[in-house]
């Protein structure tokens, strides 16, 4: 029996998919079996990420409405034997679904999966009520800014009002030099607000935008800072401790010098 | 005859400096109690009914009055310009009313981040073990007690008390409100400033002003029950 992990935010444009892809990806490079569920329906962007656009065949709501089985609606990854997907409908809206249609959905695949990542919409609304339905875990996914911080605290209020473990922390698309100046805000400003465990702490990467584009998520990269930052998040889930990504620029030769001597 | 002597003693009228106490006997029926104060405000020549405005207090003693029998006595009293009604009392109340009392007295620990979008709304005085984040609300009848930072909006004395104060570790409200005054903050707030603070209704000015914690003894004597 495995667990469900819904990833969501509030706010849109945070990184939720990102996420959902990444974290997918990074779990079954651990070698977990992972299943991949889009409930963004109507505007489903998982497949696009994932690069699984063009062997949609039947979705989610087909699924809920039993026009398919479960197992015809899943789409194996290209790269991964264990990594799966269930693409969101495209042509319904939110209200299509039931959250009991997607608790039966999402036990159902708990059987036969280690992890199921639940990618959720943004809003607070029907389509957000589906996601987390089914969810034993949650994570908040949040960009260090005030609006998307005021959104991620009241999702988090409404996760605690659920019956499942307290949500976790992902801060997503950091600029460490404008944390730095002041002019965003830091990691320990955004944790001591919404006073949740920190899962991890995202870098804005243009390699993830460029994986993006090309359907392969960034976690498949060997040595971009993105990619090794959503591997340790997926090693924190596992359940292992791994420390928190220096948010350090490489200093260069010099600088490490001028450190060694106390100079900086 | 000494029957109508006997009834006329339902309703007794005594003169104090402060002014008039009008006594209302608690056996008899609340018809007779009318009528005998119309009778008695009426027919009766005293100085003390015709003269200038006085102030006047009903005492029902042991009898419980309901709304439309205030009503009542209300509408007799103000035949009479120059009685001005200060207030009625009774010995008793409802269990409802005192319950309502109790729950107004209470003070109600509550330990949780309240977030943004919740609204806590208590009936007494709020204790929050926790913060009030952006966007949140924090409602009392009472008074408000933050161990937390205050970021959000807090509103005390929601049934319109002006005593009412509201208390944070970290004072940086978006808002506070005391029974119907209304602050906004500052569009930001000084780094500094760490220690405790409280907001209260200002006598002179009847605006929402902030203190520091330790001089809520001087401005608000009556939060403390160790007298």
């Amino acid at each position: 029996m495995g667990e469900a992990i819904v990833i969501t935010s509030g706010k849109g444009g945070v990184g939720k998919t990102t996420t959902s892809a990444n974290l997918g990806t990074a779990l079954a490079l651990s070698g977990k079996k992972v299943c991949l569920v889009d409930t963004d329906i109507g505007l489903r962007n998982l497949d696009v990420l994932m690069g699984l656009e063009n062997r949609i065949i039947y979705d989610l709501v087909d699924v809920a409405e039993e026009r398919c089985k479960l197992k015809q609606a899943l789409i194996k990854d290209k790269r991964f034997e264990c990594l799966y997907l269930l693409p969101a409908a495209q042509t319904k809206d939110k209200s299509s679904i039931t959250p009991e249609q997607v608790k039966k959905i999402v036990q159902e695949l708990k059987q036969d999966y280690d992890y199921v990542i639940i990618d959720c919409p943004a809003g607070i609304e029907q389509g957000f009520k589906n996601a987390i339905a089914g969810a034993d875990k949650s994570i908040v996914v949040t960009n260090p800014e005030t609006a998307s911080m005021r959104d991620a605290d009241r999702i988090i209020g409404l996760l605690e009002q659920e019956d499942m473990e307290p949500p976790k922390l992902i801060v997503n698309r950091l600029r460490n030099h404008l944390a730095k100046n002041g002019d965003m805000l830091d990691v320990d400003e955004i944790v001591s607000v919404l006073s949740i465990e920190l899962l991890g702490v995202v870098i804005d990467d243009e390699n993830v935008i460029k994986a993006a584009n090309k359907g392969e998520p960034v976690a498949l990269q060997p040595d971009s800072k993105a990619s090794i930052a959503y591997r340790n998040i997926a090693r924190r889930i596992l359940g292992e401790s791994v420390p928190l990504l220096s948010l350090e620029e490489d200093k260069g030769f010099f600088g490490k010098i001028k450190t060694l001597l106390g100079m900086k | 005859m000494a029957m109508v002597q006997k009834l006329q003693h339902n309703v007794t009228i005594k003169g104090t400096k402060d002014g008039l106490v009008l006594l209302l006997d608690d056996k008899c029926s609340f018809d007779l109690l009318v009528e005998e104060l119309n009778d008695k405000l009426t027919a009766g020549s005293s100085q003390m009914l015709n003269g200038p405005v006085i102030s006047v207090k009903v005492k029902a003693g042991n009898r419980y009055l309901t709304a439309e029998q205030k009503e009542k006595l209300i509408e007799v009293l103000k035949q009479k310009e120059n009685l001005n009604l200060d207030h009625i009392e009774s010995e008793v109340i409802t269990k409802a009313e005192a319950e309502e009392m109790r729950k107004d007295a209470q003070v109600v620990t509550v330990s949780k981040v309240v977030r943004s979008g919740q609204v806590l709304d208590i009936q007494g005085d709020l204790l929050l073990i926790g913060d009030v984040n952006p966007g949140a609300t924090v409602m009392a009848t009472g008074n408000i007690y933050i161990l937390g930072s205050l970021k959000g909006i807090a509103h005390c004395g929601t049934k319109g008390n002006e005593e009412a104060i509201i208390a944070a570790s970290v004072m940086k409200p978006s808002q506070l409100r005391i029974a119907h005054h209304i602050n906004r903050a500052p569009d930001s707030y000084p780094e500094l400033g760490n220690e405790m603070e409280f907001a209260y209704i200002s006598n002179e000015e009847k605006q929402i002003r902030i203190d520091r914690i330790s001089a809520v003894h001087r401005l608000r004597p009556k939060l403390n029950s160790l007298l």
